[in-house]
């Protein structure tokens, strides 16, 4: 499609509760761009949550809620590809044979991940502004399978010039986060974020991107556990770092949990050792 | 039993509409169609085969019972079943001094089993055909050529024609003309010796079936 | 309470040496099915085609059954029928009986171990022995398979040279895999040469020319096949394909799915038992045709794709879940994504509704089953038949609903579609806590606590001046 003028902008709960950062660098990315942001004030959750635990009839109420929320027929853009999977793919599961099927399918066709909506829409042009440092990316499952975008939020990482990318061995293997999967088989998703923390952390990274806020929590918040946290960050937030002028490296968003605060109260957290004082790989 | 459960499955199975095949074009399509020619074929077959740890010789009409009669001494045999009336078997039992002692399927399994089972260093069979993709012999064992041959001694030695490799087993299928012509007791695809992996995923060779495959390849014209 | 599965899944993620033995399979596996399909495009096109070929062959099941049943019949194939695993081991006891035979050799089959075939015959004075070696080791060890493709994938060479100098003391100790195997090979010649009847499982069934196709690598197939008198082949009636032209891009994908080999050693077509004038070959060959919920899965224009496996067994190597806890944790016959689908719609969401809990719905086994079954679609679709308060098809509806988690979801799906009551944001996230009451524990035991942000998205956005329409 050709860029267009105005876009609606859902910011998913988690990032709405815990990570309103990545939420708020998204928009400011749009805005950057000529880009008319609106976000429904009246949003809620997409409802994956209920729906990936088999309560369709509460699901749909809360998805009905967000139908009516999006009348304009430009686009939706999501900084998640789980959210965004749920509105483009199963929305119109869910409202097959009801009365607002032709609204969710037309909700469904407008919808965009963030990262696909910034490469294949606008053709973001970005000039990397930060100091040399090196990441490594965790894909989200739903970005890489449901929505088929993973190459996304590399070619966008491929445009930073600092930024080095290490890879993790089993890249593309869940982090175990799934939702209520981590409650409801809690050994088995320890298991799985226990190890996909070990890789991630073996690559010498000094920072985590990722594209789903499930992920990141997941993650992050294990390495945080274990005491050996690599700062993680949205790739919303994570790229208007990076392009935002000026730009001194914030800080405040390299927190280990992510950069969940943003606000000035707090103290910056000292950076890292490991990492910083490494000179870039040539 | 037999016909309640017959009916019932099948009452059952009819009781909905059938459901539409999904998608259903594309079942035709021949994805793997390559266009290769005979030197092509032969390279395919023998990179495939060897990589199974197959051994193949190349021979002609003139020499391939020299390159038959190496391989027996190579292998120490003390004996060799065959059919003596195929052309092939004809052939061997003609010149039978230069083989180990020719033995013959003479009578069905059961009289003989022990001997077949305890006593049989190496079977000869011809072949139908090849696979070159996939580096695969065509057998249909017959009463000439009956199906254990191929398959209880330690080692089989097959003979295959250059001009019966096929590019694919969809190929072999089509140009032999399998459903005209009805499909035998026992038809078989035969790749690389007897092997497994079931212990922690690595190869061994030689497990129930033959522990060695050897194959003839026999040009028509001198290789 | 921790339910059964859970504590398997607690014991199975305690064995590293179990771990790092499925790790390092399944690691391998998945290299070697990747290296079989360099091309993505090839890859899909000829997933196209075998997706088409099995949807059109359960598009005509019962005329193509018929059709198989009316030319194996032809061809002197006896063919018999069972809707349930104690019908099918009925017939196959009353075969035995019939030539008063005491021994059975079998090569691999899933569909006799669905029908726990080895115990029944047991239990009436037979010796079934299992002759695929990792079948064999199994046995030895009073082991169900844990994967189905490579059934003892669970177990060291170490394991195994120790269970072989148990059971057969006379043969020298030895971690030697060549040499195990040929330990396994002399022990099992013996068998092949005695055994009255073979039994075998069946890959595809043709039902144009009647022929029953075996995959296997080994020849234990092909011995159980060729050498007693008496062939019993069972199979699930939805293995059943239209035309022999299925069959060959069929068994390609599957052998290159399965173990990444471009082919097995052997693959062996059986159209009739031994003719008059052969020398060889069983001299009766029977197909027994197992239901046992195949029909009732059938009966579901959704769950129907279940049906349309090949038994590749790609989806468990490919997921992170089975990876970690092992085939035998499920506690089924089918372990991984497969049997997440399967086992709870044969033996009842009662029984085994827990499994489809055991996925992140990451979609890895989806992305590569050759027959494209839309395996995260099915295990969400199963979640909901497990917890939905109508009737349904599928065995066990609504029995994993509980009143605690159902009002927890109402409770959180009024506060989600009200926003003016959602926008306290931290009280739904309250409520959603009461969707388990583990939830908090089983999050931080090894993950720090989620903090809230001071301020949501939504009075940020309100601060910063985005419109709201």
């Amino acid at each position: 499609m050709n860029k267009p003028d105005t876009i609606y902008f859902f910011g998913t709960c988690l990032i709405d509760l815990i990570y309103p950062q990545a939420g708020i660098s998204a928009v400011q990315l749009l805005q950057r761009e000529d880009i008319k942001v609106i976000y429904p004030q009246a949003q809620t959750c997409c409802g994956q949550p209920a729906w990936n635990s088999g309560y369709r009839d509460e699901a749909r109420a809360v998805a009905r809620t967000q139908l009516a929320l999006f009348p304009k027929p430009i686009p939706i853009v999501i900084p998640s590809g789980s959210c965004a999977g749920m509105m483009k793919l199963h929305y119109p599961e869910l409202f097959a044979g009801q009365p607002d099927e032709a609204q969710a399918l037309d909700v469904a066709s407008r919808v965009y991940e963030l990262t696909e909506f910034l490469v294949d829409v606008l053709h973001i042009e970005l000039k990397d502004l930060g100091e040399p440092v090196k990441v490594a990316v965790h894909t989200s499952c739903s970005s890489r399978r449901e929505m088929g975008v993973a190459s996304k939020i590399e070619s966008l990482l491929d445009q930073l010039g600092n930024v080095t990318k290490l890879e993790q061995i089993r890249k593309t293997e869940c982090c175990g986060f799934g939702g209520t999967f981590a409650v409801k088989q809690p050994e088995i998703s320890a298991s799985m974020v226990l190890e996909k923390a070990d890789t991630i952390r073996a690559t010498g990274a000094e920072r985590l991107i990722g594209q789903d806020a499930g992920c990141l929590l997941n993650i992050g918040g294990t390495m945080e556990k274990q005491g050996d946290a690599i700062p993680h960050q949205h790739i919303a937030e994570f790229l208007w770092e990076r392009v935002k002028n000026p730009s001194p490296p914030s800080p405040l968003s390299l927190k280990g949990r992510g950069g969940a605060r943003s606000s000035s109260e707090e103290a910056p957290l000292p950076l890292r050792e490991r990492g910083w004082g490494e000179g870039e790989s040539s | 039993m037999n016909n309640v459960a017959r009916t019932n499955i099948l009452q059952r199975l009819r009781k909905e509409t059938p459901p539409q095949p999904s998608p259903c074009q594309g079942k035709e399509q021949d994805v793997s169609s390559f266009d290769w020619d005979r030197a092509e074929r032969i390279r395919r077959f023998t990179e495939r085969m060897e990589a199974v740890r197959a051994e193949i010789h190349h021979a002609d009409h003139r020499d391939w019972l020299d390159v038959l009669t190496e391989i027996c001494h190579a292998k120490g045999l003390n004996n060799l079943l065959l059919s003596p009336n195929t052309t092939w078997g004809q052939a061997i039992s003609a010149q039978a001094g230069r083989f180990p002692t020719l033995r013959h399927y003479e009578q069905p399994i059961d009289g003989w089993k022990e001997e077949m089972f305890y006593g049989i260093d190496a079977a000869f069979t011809s072949t139908l055909g090849g696979i070159a993709e996939t580096g695969t012999l065509i057998l249909w064992p017959d009463a000439e050529e009956p199906r254990t041959m191929s398959l209880v001694p330690p080692v089989h030695i097959a003979l295959l024609e250059v001009d019966k490799l096929h590019t694919t087993f969809a190929a072999a299928v089509q140009e032999q003309g399998w459903v005209e012509k009805g499909l035998p007791t026992n038809a078989l695809l035969v790749s690389g010796p007897s092997k497994s992996a079931d212990i922690e995923q690595t190869l061994a060779y030689g497990v129930h079936g033959p522990k060695e495959l050897v194959v003839i390849l026999v040009f028509s014209h001198p290789a | 309470m921790i339910s059964e599965f859970r504590q398997h899944v607690i014991e199975n993620l305690a064995k590293p040496n179990v771990r790092a033995n499925f790790r390092k399979a399944m690691d391998g596996l998945m290299q070697r099915r990747l290296d079989q399909f360099p091309d993505p495009a090839e890859l899909e096109r000829i997933r196209t085609q075998a997706q088409a070929i099995r949807a059109n062959a359960l598009s005509k099941l019962p005329e193509l059954l018929e059709q198989l049943e009316a030319k194996l019949t032809d061809n002197g194939i006896h063919v018999h029928w069972a809707e349930t695993t104690e019908q099918a081991n009925q017939i196959v006891l009353s075969i035995m009986q019939k030539h008063n035979a005491k021994t059975m050799i079998k090569g691999k089959s899933m569909v006799s171990e669905e029908m726990g075939l080895n115990h029944f015959l047991e239990a009436h004075g037979i010796d079934a022995l299992e002759s695929d070696l990792g079948e064999f080791i199994l046995q030895l060890a009073h082991e169900p398979p844990s994967h189905i493709v490579a059934p003892a994938i669970h177990k060291s060479r170490q394991d195994v040279a120790k269970l072989f100098n148990d059971k057969f003391p006379d043969i020298p100790y030895t971690e030697n895999i060549d040499e195990l195997t040929q330990a396994a090979r002399t022990i099992l010649r013996d068998k092949f040469y005695s055994a009255e009847v073979g039994l075998s499982g069946v890959n595809f069934a043709v039902a144009e020319t009647g022929t029953l196709c075996l995959v296997e690598n080994e020849g234990n197939g092909r011995m159980s096949t060729t050498v007693p008198r008496v062939h019993i082949a069972v199979t699930g009636i939805e293995k059943v394909v239209e035309k022999l032209s299925d069959i060959p891009p069929l068994l390609s994908i599957l052998t290159r799915s399965a173990t990444g080999q471009p082919i097995t050693t052997y693959f062996n077509m059986i159209s009739s038992p031994r003719k008059p004038g052969e020398k060889d070959g069983p001299e009766e060959v029977h197909l027994v045709l197992l239901d046992n919920g195949r029909s009732n899965i059938y009966s579901d224009p959704e769950l129907l794709a279940t049906l349309r496996c090949i038994r590749c067994g790609a989806c468990m190597n490919h997921c992170p879940v089975y990876t970690r806890i092992g085939g035998h944790s499920y506690g089924t016959v089918y372990p991984g994504p497969i049997g997440i689908i399967l086992e709870p719609q044969k033996a009842g969401l009662d029984v085994h509704g827990e499994l489809t809990q055991a996925s992140t719905l990451c979609g890895a086994c989806g992305e590569v089953c050759p027959v494209r079954i839309p395996i995260p679609t099915l295990i969400n679709r199963l979640r909901y038949e497990g917890v939905r308060k109508d009737a349904s098809t599928t065995p066990g509806t609504g029995s994993r609903r509980t009143t605690a988690e159902a009002a927890a979801w109402k409770s959180w799906s009024w506060s989600a579609s009200h926003p003016a009551i959602y926008n306290f944001g931290t009280k739904a996230a309250a409520r959603l806590r009461g969707v388990l009451p583990m939830q908090m524990s089983a999050w931080t035991n090894v993950r720090s606590a989620p903090q809230l942000a001071d301020k949501t998205l939504h009075e940020r956005m309100k601060e910063m001046g985005v419109a709201d329409e």
